[in-house]
C-alpha cells in the first residue's frame, strides 16, 4: 500500500522586498495505492511546486504530506522523480545512470547492473545500455530517466511534465509506454502536465488546481479502462469539461 | 593528397623555410653568433650539451620543480575550490583571503621561497605552486557554482543523502571538464614561473637556471638551445595532458558540446 496524503498544504515563496508569493494554499488531497493522478491547472497555479513538495525537494510553509502515514521530510529514493528537463548524468552510460540509485544504496556492481538491465529492457532500450546520454533522442532520454526512477523500486513515481519537451508523435508513444509500465509495476503515479489531452488519456483521476494560490478545485474520476480512444465522444466531453474549468478559473466572470 | 598529409607537409615546409632564412640572416647579414646564433651553431651547441649529459640532468630537475608545484596546486586547489563552490560559508570565509593573495605575482614570492625552503627543489616548486594554484582553484570554484540544479536534485531523489555524496557522485564528475581546462591553464602559468624561478636563483640547476647562466657566459647558442627545449617541453606537456584527458576522462563531454 502506497497512499499519499496531502493535508492543508500551503507554500509561500519569500521575495526580495520582504513580502511573499503564495503559491499554494490549503491543498487537501488523498491519493490511493496504484492510482494514476494527473495534476492540471492554469499556468503558475503551483502544480510543480506541489509535486516538488511531495518529492521533498521543497518544504511546505504549513500543512504536511504523508506517505503511508510517514511524513515527508526530504528527498528520498522511495519517491522516484522524473524531471521535465533532461536530468540524466551526461558522464554516465545509460546502464550506470539507471543503476545510480542502487549504487547509492551500496549495492555491488554486478547485482545493480543486473537490476538496471531489467529496467532498461522494460523501457525497450537494451541496445543502448552502453550509450552516453548525448547519443540518445529526447524520448529515449526520458525513458532512461523513468527506468532510473523505477530501478529504486519507489512507492510513488512523481513526474513533472516529463513529456513536455517531446514532439507530438513521440509524446503519444511515450504515454502508451508509460501506461504499460504502470500496469507492469503497479506504482502510484502523480503526473503534472499542462496538456489536458494527456491527462484525460492517462489519469484514473484528474486533479484540477485553481489559479495562484493553488488549491484543489475539482477532482474528476475517469473510470475507463486503458487504452483510451482519444477520438471518442466521451473523451472529448471530459476534455472539454476540464478545459472549461481551467479557463473559467483563469478568467473569472 | 588528403587534408591531413597536406597539413603536415605544409607545416614541415614552413618550418624548413624559417630555418633557412634564419641561417642565411645569421650567417650573411648579422655575421655575429653573439647577436644571432645560426641554426648550425645552435645544432652544434645542442649536440655538445647533450653529450656532456647536463642537458638531460637539467630537464629532469626542471620537471621535478614543475611536478612538485603542479601536484601541490592540484592537491590544494581542487579541494579548496570544491569547499568554496559548494558551501557558502566557506566561500564567504576564504574569498577575502584569496582575493588579496591572488593578485600578487607568483615571482614576488621568490624571496620568501628562498628564505623558507633554501635553494632546494621545494623552493622552485613553491613558486610554481603559487602560479598554478589560482587557475585550478578558480576553475574548480566556477565549475561548482554552475552545476545544473537538476543534476543535484536528481542526485538527491536518487539517494545522495549528504553533501559528500552529492559532491563525489554528482558535482565533481560534472565539474571535471572545467577543472581539466583549469589545470591546462595552470600548467602554462606554472611553466612560465618555472623558468623565472630558476633564473632568479631559486635553484642551481634546471633549464631556466642554465639559460641565465649561459647568458652570463655569453654562450648564446646554448641560450637558444634552452629556449627551444623549454618551448618544446611546454608543448609536449600540454599535448600529452590534453590527449589523455580527451581520451580517458571526457568521452561523454565531446558529445555534449558543439
Amino acid at each position: 500500500m502506497s497512499g499519499v496524503t496531502v493535508q492543508n498544504l500551503s507554500k509561500a515563496f519569500p521575495k526580495e522586498d520582504g513580502t511573499a508569493t503564495q503559491a499554494l494554499s490549503g491543498v487537501d488531497l488523498e491519493i490511493g495505492d496504484m492510482e494514476f493522478i494527473c495534476l492540471v491547472g492554469p499556468s503558475g497555479c503551483g502544480k510543480t511546486t506541489l509535486l516538488r513538495i511531495i518529492a521533498g525537494l521543497e518544504t511546505a510553509t504549513t500543512g504536511k504530506v504523508t506517505i503511508d502515514g510517514q511524513p515527508v521530510t526530504g528527498p528520498d529514493p522511495k519517491r522516484g522523480m522524473v524531471f521535465q528537463e533532461y536530468s540524466l548524468f551526461p558522464w554516465r552510460r545509460v546502464i550506470d545512470n539507471v543503476a545510480f540509485g542502487l549504487e547509492m544504496k551500496g549495492m555491488g556492481k554486478d547485482e545493480r547492473r543486473e537490476i538496471a538491465d531489467r529496467y532498461i529492457d522494460m523501457v525497450g532500450l537494451s541496445q543502448f545500455r552502453d550509450a552516453y546520454p548525448y547519443e540518445l533522442s529526447g524520448g529515449m532520454r526520458q525513458r532512461v530517466a523513468i527506468a532510473r526512477a523505477l530501478a529504486n523500486d519507489p512507492d510513488v513515481l512523481l513526474m513533472d511534465e516529463p513529456f513536455g519537451a517531446l514532439d507530438a508523435q513521440t509524446r503519444n508513444r511515450m504515454q502508451k509506454e508509460l501506461l504499460s509500465l504502470w500496469e507492469q509495476t503497479k506504482k502510484t503515479i502523480v503526473f503534472v502536465t499542462h496538456s489536458v489531452d494527456e491527462a484525460v488519456y492517462l489519469a484514473t483521476r484528474i486533479v484540477v488546481l485553481s489559479p495562484r494560490p493553488g488549491s484543489v478545485q475539482e477532482i474528476i474520476d475517469i473510470p475507463w479502462a486503458h487504452p483510451r480512444d482519444r477520438t471518442s465522444a466521451e473523451f472529448a466531453e471530459v476534455r472539454r469539461r476540464v478545459l472549461r474549468m481551467i479557463d473559467e478559473t483563469e478568467n473569472p466572470q | 593528397m588528403n587534408r591531413k598529409t597536406q597539413k603536415r607537409l605544409l607545416g614541415i615546409a614552413s618550418l624548413i623555410t624559417v630555418a633557412v632564412i634564419w641561417q642565411i640572416v645569421a650567417e650573411y647579414v648579422v655575421k655575429r653568433s653573439f647577436i644571432l646564433p645560426s641554426v648550425t651553431d645552435v645544432a652544434a651547441a645542442f649536440v655538445n650539451l647533450l653529450g656532456s649529459g647536463t642537458l638531460v640532468a637539467d630537464i629532469v630537475v626542471s620537471f621535478q620543480h614543475f611536478g612538485i608545484g603542479l601536484l601541490a596546486a592540484f592537491l590544494l586547489g581542487v579541494p579548496i575550490g570544491i569547499l568554496m563552490g559548494w558551501f557558502r560559508v566557506a566561500d564567504f570565509l576564504l574569498d577575502p583571503i584569496i582575493e588579496i593573495l591572488r593578485p600578487i605575482p607568483p615571482l614576488a614570492w621568490i624571496p620568501f621561497a628562498i628564505i623558507w625552503f633554501g635553494l632546494t627543489t621545494q623552493a622552485a616548486g613553491f613558486v610554481i605552486f603559487v602560479g598554478a594554484f589560482f587557475p585550478i582553484l578558480t576553475a574548480t570554484y566556477t565549475a561548482f557554482r554552475s552545476i545544473p540544479k537538476v543534476f543535484v536534485e536528481a542526485g538527491k531523489v536518487l539517494g545522495c543523502d549528504t553533501s559528500f555524496e552529492l559532491i563525489r557522485h554528482v558535482a565533481l564528475p560534472s565539474a571535471v571538464p572545467a577543472i581539466a581546462s583549469g589545470i591546462r591553464i595552470a600548467m602554462g602559468v606554472g611553466w612560465m614561473c618555472l623558468v623565472a624561478a630558476e633564473m632568479f636563483g631559486v635553484s642551481r640547476s634546471g633549464l631556466g637556471y642554465q639559460l641565465w647562466h649561459n647568458y652570463y657566459l655569453h654562450q648564446m647558442p646554448n641560450v637558444v638551445v634552452y629556449m627551444l627545449i623549454l618551448g618544446f617541453a611546454g608543448l609536449a606537456i600540454d599535448r600529452i595532458f590534453r590527449n589523455y584527458v580527451d581520451q580517458k576522462l571526457l568521452r561523454w563531454h565531446a558529445g555534449e558540446v558543439a
